[in-house]
């Protein structure tokens, strides 16, 4: 019961590390690699608001997630426009200013356990005999609500639509009047939005130090290629296959193990369906 | 001064020697063979020259840079087939680990268990990569970014091979000079022989398989295999760099699979121009002593590299190789446009 309930609970970790990502490359064909370093630095900023300004969690939560949308938006404005339509340079570039920003979190002093964030509930339930503490049900509502709301989202607001009129093909997205830069940028900004979302929520939970943003890429991008990207359903599959394959991995065979889950399901996708679980002909084209 | 309405560009010809082609030049005097061979001979001249110039501590800078520039020229050997990794570490970390094994447990000497290593991390790297060759660009980068932090936690939870600790090796090389010279000499004949190979048939397919891999496909080359003898000799390139540092250091443990050794040869690559392997040797000989110069700056090493990454795709795409090599064979003055 606990692995089933604990693994809803970290596959919807999963979706939320993923869902920026993917956001991301679904709209604009961007990898952020600074995805994982986004994220921490979510957890880092809030924690300096909280212990150098004094704001409660509740104000600088939200400041955080802010700023890490103003940071993407810079990364594209500032570097990412000059080199777009290059994948691999936008992949480096991304990949170079993840690290830069992880490295200068590292560099001062940003790990051990004083760094933490306080969790918004307090308290826990227990559920068919499972003690599980609040923030992680605040964790699924979030998950769920987020999901729902990106759809509602992308399907009836005009930005939604000219996001999804971008990934559908951008030259004609262009000739009906959209931006191609703005919607990208903006692209990228809501994809950081969305790793300062999932870090304020899911930070709380344990450790924050910054070879955690590592992780967090990893995950994303594992989600990412088993779900087939761009692919909002195969993405919650995704992250459930990998984050259930991960608990049953931690009850029997041991913890230390749970990593191999991710790399095993990207080389047995890639193996069986290299345009993964839910993608579609055309990616298949792309990757392979 | 020009008076205003004059414009003045830049006129750039072709010297008459390189004038035909690109590679061929047609050499009638002896200025011509100076020309054509000065940019190959004082390098490696320099650098064999180098050491004994150097103190001890530079000559470690040295050998430092010929390894990262090992790495970097197996980065662009396997960037002009078309993959592209973000995870030289893993191909570097598994030679080392390959090295730190084959003394640890099976007590090899170094003369046999260098090649050893160097062969077999090229083997392991290619059947570990084998199954991920049919992805492109973003996805294999994806995936050789994870592995080196995949080994890493392996050898971390896991406990194997050390562990955390790590292997303390005991073969070494005799002496100092013959590790120098072992680094360097290896280095030069990695870059010599790599831009040799690049220009052969078999290059040429590599280099197709970048640029149109249907196109190759359709004539009948299975580009997976042929990208899998890249990875083996891009991976034996870099097992050679790990396993020569495990003999040197007398230690290997899991920070070979760090970030230094994904981003530095990254960096050096695309500072000295992809796809031209001078380019990447140059790069690594520029970048890594000056890193050593800032050694001072201690955690901010990598996000520098980082920086200068970002600088040169942004700012100078072709790298310093390309334009040291434009400038070397062209004539430039500015001429008034009329």
């Amino acid at each position: 019961m606990s692995t089933i309930i604990y693994g809803i609970i970290t596959s919807v970790i999963l979706a939320l590390y993923a869902v920026g990502f993917s956001l991301t490359y679904g709209i604009s064909g961007l990898a952020n690699f600074a995805h994982g370093a986004l994220y921490i630095l979510a957890g880092y900023i809030s924690w300096n608001l909280m212990n150098y300004l004094g704001l409660p969690f509740l104000a600088s939560a939200p400041l955080a997630v802010v700023a890490c949308a103003l940071v993407g938006f810079i990364i594209y404005w500032g570097l990412l426009l000059r080199v777009r339509g290059i994948p691999l340079s936008e992949l480096v570039v991304t990949f170079a200013a993840g690290v830069a920003i992880l490295e200068l979190l590292t560099w001062r002093g940003f790990y051990g356990i004083s760094y933490s964030l306080p969790v918004f509930v307090e308290g826990g339930v227990e559920i068919w005999g499972v003690a599980v503490d609040a923030q992680r049900l605040l964790v699924i509502a979030v998950g769920v609500a987020l999901v729902v709301l990106l759809y509602l989202f992308v399907h009836y607001t005009k930005i939604g639509l000219a996001f999804r009129g971008m990934a559908q093909n951008e030259r004609t997205a262009l000739s009906v009047g959209i931006e191609s830069d703005w919607i990208g940028a903006l692209s990228l900004a809501l994809g950081s939005a969305l790793a300062g979302l999932a870090a304020v929520v899911v930070l709380p939970l344990g450790m924050m130090e910054s070879s955690v943003g590592y992780e967090v890429l990893i995950y994303a991008l594992a989600v990412a290629i088993v779900g087939g990207l761009e692919s909002t359903p195969g993405m919650v599959v995704a992250s459930f296959v990998i984050g259930f394959g991960q608990r049953i991995t931690a009850s029997y065979i041991g913890p230390k193990w749970m990593i191999i889950v991710p790399l095993a399901a990207i080389v047995l996708v890639l193996a069986v369906r290299p345009s993964g679980l839910f993608g579609k002909f055309k990616e298949l084209e792309e990757r392979v | 001064m020009q008076p205003p309405d004059v414009k003045i560009r830049r006129k750039r010809l072709d010297r008459g020697i390189k004038a035909r082609t690109d590679s061929v030049f047609v050499i009638a005097a002896p200025g011509d063979i100076i020309y054509v061979l000065a940019p190959r001979v004082l390098p490696v001249v320099a650098l064999l020259i180098l050491p004994f110039f150097l103190s001890e501590y530079h000559q470690e800078v040295l050998v430092h840079a010929s390894v990262v520039g090992l790495l970097a020229l197996s980065w662009d050997l396997l960037a002009c087939c078309g993959l592209f990794s973000l995870g030289q570490s893993l191909f570097f970390g598994v030679g080392a680990y390959m090295a730190g094994m084959m003394d640890y447990y099976l007590h090899l000497s170094i003369w046999i268990g260098l090649p050893l290593a160097t062969l077999s991390g090229g083997a392991i790297c290619s059947i570990l990569l084998a199954p991920v060759v049919r992805l492109k660009g973003v996805y294999f980068a994806m995936v050789t970014l994870m592995l080196p932090l995949l080994f890493r936690k392996i050898i971390e939870a896991s406990g194997l091979l050390g562990g955390t600790l790590g292997l303390s090796t005991r073969g070494s090389f005799p002496n100092e000079w013959v590790a120098v010279y072992l680094g360097i000499i290896v280095f030069l004949g990695v870059l010599f022989g790599l831009r040799k190979l690049i220009d052969s048939d078999y290059g040429l397919v590599l280099k197709a398989i970048r640029d149109d891999d249907r196109a190759v496909m359709s004539a009948g080359i299975n580009i997976y295999a042929r990208k899998v003898q890249a990875l083996f000799v891009a991976g034996s390139i870099a097992s050679f760099a790990g396993a020569f540092l495990t003999y040197r250091y007398e230690f290997v443990g899991f920070s070979v699979f760090a970030w230094d050794y994904a981003i530095l040869p990254l960096a050096a690559a695309a500072l000295g121009g992809p796809g031209t392997f001078a380019g990447a040797a140059l790069g690594s000989m520029i970048l890594v002593p000056l890193s050593e110069a800032l050694r001072a700056m201690g955690g901010l090493r990598i996000a520098s590299y980082c920086l200068v990454l970002m600088v040169s795709i942004i700012a100078l795409p072709e790298g310093i190789f390309s334009f040291l090599e434009r400038k070397y064979h062209q004539f430039e003055s500015l001429v008034e446009v009329k």
